[in-house]
């Protein structure tokens, strides 16, 4: 029984430190804000400008100023703070977020990352993600371990273009969580009923135990 | 003090700026904190041929998004146009040009472009299409790519409170794109959801100061829209 989209969250979560400002991505590495645990303290940055990003609002708490990267209505917290986008993007590229979590498409064995564009299909832009995974400390990839087709993910080479060259550092899926490391995908956990052999024909990037 | 940077309304403050082919600089993200007042009057104007650098296009109908529909913006610098169909369908029929750039990258463009620097080594888009015919520069062993600064013949902007001497305070997350966009445009005209006079806000706490702002006024509002309202359970 591999791991279902809700355990791929909390697997992500246990990788937040305490003290650590955070970026989160759209869909679900959004949702690794719900399983953050209760005894650290995680500062979420919202690449449109305000740092200590709340819940989701009630709907009488609802503030049209008050909106994340996705456009989707947010509250503030007491240490919450505003800016523009210039000193938001200074603070993602000059290292001083601690992890980014995305999405992607494609992740190759030397840390490429592709998530923003399909040739030949509309291009709806790479919006803040080259400059997140470019600046951020570490980046943090959840994604479905191969795409729709069953083609694998996680590659020698990703064919797609890429959104950030050598700048991925881990990579969980339904089947496990892979550190990349430059000799090679390295296999930190397997989830419950999957196993390294699964995991081997699922994924064209080297393997290493 | 008499100050020459008031005008009554929209249409009175965009006398005598628009011409085709102009470059327009937009503040905003997705449709918070867009001048949607400045934006109309661009359309009632029917100026033709618009380079418009925004991070967004605005929605179908709304925003930026009511330039597309009348056809008079001829090229978007944006990083990102989703949340838009009428943008998809003039771009796929080559009707539209567009130029992605990173979200950060394309802030650092406008704010360099006002503050005096004409372009910029950064680590955003090494290796990737953004890169391509652009110079790089290996620095203390690390590749930068060189990305040029930009400028534009207007900035349009939207802030929450401005006095008559233009300095601006920007309300919670409808900052975003309008400090950098406002410096970066050689006329800047501000809409406000307050006018106040000058002296009645805290120069501790100006978030832009009136240097930057060439014309101001107080826009219409009716209630402020929201592309994805998204609440939690009580």
């Amino acid at each position: 029984m591999a791991w279902t989209r809700e355990d791929i969250c909390r697997v992500a979560a246990l990788e937040l430190k305490d003290g650590y400002y955070c970026n989160l991505g759209i869909g679900m590495p959004t949702k690794v804000a719900n399983y953050i645990p209760d005894n650290i303290n995680v500062t979420l940055q919202s690449e449109n400008g305000m740092l200590g990003m709340g819940p989701f609002p009630l709907e009488n708490e609802v503030d049209a100023d008050i909106i994340n990267a996705g456009k989707q209505t947010i509250t503030e917290l007491p240490e919450t703070s505003y800016f523009d986008s210039s000193e938001s993007f200074a603070m993602i590229r000059g290292g001083h977020i601690d992890l980014s979590i995305l999405g992607a498409l494609q992740v190759s064995e030397k840390g490429d990352l592709a998530n923003w564009m399909i040739p030949g299909k509309m291009v709806k832009g790479m919006g803040g993600a080259m400059d997140l995974v470019a600046g951020v400390k570490k980046v943090l990839i959840l994604m479905e371990h191969t795409a729709k087709d069953g083609q694998p993910k996680l590659l020698k080479e990703c064919t797609l273009p890429l959104t950030g060259k050598s700048v991925v550092d881990m990579v969980i899926t339904e089947l496990g969580k892979f550190d990349i490391t430059p000799e090679g995908v390295h296999v930190v956990e397997i989830a419950p009923g999957v196993t390294l052999d699964e995991i081997k024909s699922k994924t064209q990037a080297k393997i290493i135990g | 003090m008499a100050n020459n940077k008031v005008f009554q309304n929209a249409h009175d403050a965009m006398q005598g700026i628009l011409f085709d082919g102009m470059t327009i600089l937009s503040g905003g993200f997705g449709i918070c904190g867009i001048a949607e007042n400045i934006t109309e009057e661009i359309k009632a104007s029917k100026v033709q041929g618009l380079t418009v650098v925004s991070n967004n296009c605005g929605i179908d109908g709304f925003g930026l998004g009511t330039l597309l529909h009348t056809r008079q913006i001829k090229k978007m610098i944006s990083s990102y146009v989703g949340e838009n169909k009428t943008f998809e369908e003039q771009y796929l029929k080559g009707e539209l040009e567009l130029e992605f750039s990173p979200q950060g990258t394309l802030a650092e463009r406008c704010r360099a472009g006002g503050a005096g620097i004409p372009a910029f080594y950064t680590k955003t888009g090494v290796g990737t299409i953004i890169a391509e015919g652009k110079e790089t520069k290996v620095i203390d062993g690390v590749e930068y790519l060189l990305e040029k600064a930009i400028t534009g013949d207007l900035s349009i902007i939207k802030a929450w409170k401005g006095d008559e001497s233009g300095n601006l305070v920007f309300r919670k997350a409808a900052r975003n794109f309008n400090p950098p966009m406002a410096k970066a445009g050689k006329i800047c005209v501000v809409e406000v959801e307050q006018l106040v006079k000058t002296g009645e806000l805290d120069p501790d706490h100006i978030h832009l100061p009136g240097i930057y702002v060439d014309r101001i006024f107080e826009g219409k509002y009716t209630e402020k829209k929201i592309e994805f309202v998204t609440l939690r359970e009580e």
